[in-house]
């Protein structure tokens, strides 16, 4: 099962263009990092830049308009994620609470993330290039 | 949290920690049995108290302690490992009274003794079978019923199996170390093995199976992930890891909606996870890296490199993996790789080149119950327009196979040949 980690450092959302965690921040994280990857369950990770450099694109009645950033009445944004291959949610959680955010405040939301057999046959089938063959029979191993 | 949940909660603890606290105890006592049974006691106490107290701060190093104070409790009662305890006392004297030990520090011991572990469990001296039920056990942290549901097989035999194995390597003295030089690599081999075993396993799942089968590949992925961080020198370890990750990118893709299976060229490589392929080329990379001829694993990875960086089939390079197959047929020759290389030969330079291998394959005595050697033949001869020759391979490779679907595709292959 994958799992996305996904890191809501307090206050990121009105950090300014350019912030970055400090040292002690960044060699603690990478001492956790190193842990996932030593375990065998990492399978990406990435920080995001704050939300004063980036924008939202906002939907209503189907029509895109284009704010950008900060947002103010943002109280939560994520900060960065981490994509692990576990056993379990409870196994999630367990690696999720071994972060090592020091004396701030943080959540790391833990979110299943959706598998294609996870889908129903329709939907599975909907996905699929409409000139997808199936089988020709040529007796190669897949 | 309710009883339920806190039990998950442990058991997820225990799918962590339990390999490097077994390995950390298997270098004091020096026997993995014992360790695990150590291992098993310091669980229990966890299942006791943590309902209570809460899961610890540092979950590893409590089960630790708690291990090994029950070890002591333990040989109070049994005086021919008296030795042992005197062991333990002094490694327990140097946590007494201090504060917890650093964590980067025991990381690194951690480390070494996983190693230790990994090649105690996958000791030549043990069948496959053996090797791979010690390993799933002791380092995957499965349970005996999760094991024989994973492999078809009952319970009881893994349990057997698994009792006996310890038994072994207790009978051959197999030291608790990493092997060393020349050692290194033969042993390595046995490790690889039965990683790749756990693997095809896996791999070999169908629709409808439990989902402990397809999880193999995901455990095999697991445990080959912690080696390369364990044996970063080793490029074999990196092309196992390379060669998985790039198989198993294509899992989504290899069956259709009802179970039926499509093979490589046909297959939807939008359905292929690029994460994995991402992740198989790196570890390729590393791989190659490390300088020095291709191993087999590398070898093999590299051809599924080959297929994964094509964005259709028919951009695939066949030259490159005609030529890679030349090499692994020098390295790791059987009559599979052969066949693989022929098929190679024919896409790369037309059905002739490959038909020329195939032809003088025929008399290979081990491939004459393989229902692919005359199914690739029909195929070469079909696109040579020796159409009456084509059907008779297709009909024999029809008769030869036990899957229906196969044997249906094949009856029809023999049947357009007109």
């Amino acid at each position: 099962m994958r799992f996305m980690l996904l890191m809501i450092p307090k206050g990121y959302e009105q950090a300014a263009p350019g912030a970055m965690p400090d040292a002690a921040t960044v060699a603690a994280m990478g001492k956790y990092n190193e842990s996932l990857q030593q375990a065998g369950v990492l399978l990406a990770l990435d920080g995001l830049h704050p939300p004063s450099m980036g924008a939202r694109v906002s939907f209503s009645g189907g029509k895109p308009k284009v704010i950008d950033g900060p947002f103010s009445e943002a109280k939560e944004v994520i900060g960065g994620y981490w994509l692990i291959q576990v056993r379990s949610k409870e196994e999630a959680i367990e690696w999720a609470s071994r972060c090592p955010v020091g004396d701030d405040d943080a959540v790391i939301e833990v979110r299943q993330v959706q598998e294609f057999s996870d889908f129903p046959d329709d939907v599975q089938e909907a996905a699929a290039p409409a000139d997808r063959q199936g089988p020709a029979g040529r007796g190669r191993s897949a | 949290m309710t009883a339920p949940d806190t039990r998950r909660a442990i058991d997820a603890v225990w799918r962590i920690e339990s390999a490097r606290l077994i390995a950390g105890l298997a270098r004091i006592v020096r026997d993995v049995g014992v360790a695990e049974d150590l291992a098993q006691d310091a669980l229990v106490a966890a299942l006791q108290q943590w309902p209570e107290s809460g899961v610890p701060r540092n979950p590893g190093a409590w089960l630790m302690a708690t291990a090994k104070h029950r070890a002591i409790d333990r040989w109070r009662r049994q005086e021919r490992l008296g030795r042992k305890i005197e062991e333990l006392g002094q490694d327990l004297e140097g946590e007494r009274g201090g504060t917890p030990p650093d964590f980067d520090a025991v990381l690194e011991e951690v480390g070494d003794d996983l190693l230790r572990l990994i090649f105690t469990a996958c000791h030549p001296v043990l069948s496959p079978e053996a090797r791979v039920a010690l390993t799933l056990r002791l380092l995957g942290g499965l349970t005996t019923e999760e094991i024989a549901r994973a492999f078809l097989v009952p319970a009881p035999t893994i349990a057997q199996r698994i009792v006996r194995a310890k038994r072994t390597l207790n009978a051959a003295h197999v030291p608790f170390e990493v092997p060393e030089g020349a050692e290194l690599t033969a042993r390595l081999a046995s490790v690889l093995e039965v990683i790749y075993l756990v693997f095809n396993e896996g791999y070999a799942a169908t629709a409808g199976d439990d989902w402990l089968r397809p999880a193999l590949c995901e455990e095999a992925l697991r445990l080959g992930r912690i080696l390369a961080e364990l044996a970063p020198r080793e490029p074999e370890v990196h092309g196992l890891v390379a060669l998985m990750e790039l198989q198993a990118s294509r899992f989504r893709a290899r069956t259709g909606p009802a179970g039926t299976p499509i093979l490589l060229p046909d297959q939807d490589r939008t359905r292929w996870d690029y994460l994995l392929i991402r992740r198989g080329l790196a570890a390729l990379q590393r791989a190659e890296k490390l300088g020095g001829a291709l191993g087999p694993y590398t070898l093999q990875a590299a051809i599924a490199a080959c297929h994964a960086r094509a964005r259709t089939a028919a951009e695939t390079d066949w030259e490159r993996i005609a030529a890679l197959y030349d090499a692994l047929s020098q390295l790791a020759p059987s009559p599979v790789v052969e066949l693989n290389r022929a098929v190679a030969l024919a896409m790369a330079f037309g059905p002739a080149a490959g038909l020329e291998l195939v032809d003088a394959l025929t008399a290979e005595p081990s491939l004459q119950g393989y229902h692919l050697l005359p199914s690739v033949r029909g195929d070469l001869l079909a696109k040579l327009g020796r159409r009456d020759e084509a059907r008779g391979e297709f009909e024999r490779a029809a008769a030869l196979t036990q899957n229906i679907r196969e044997r249906t595709m094949l009856l029809e292959r023999a049947a357009a040949c007109g």
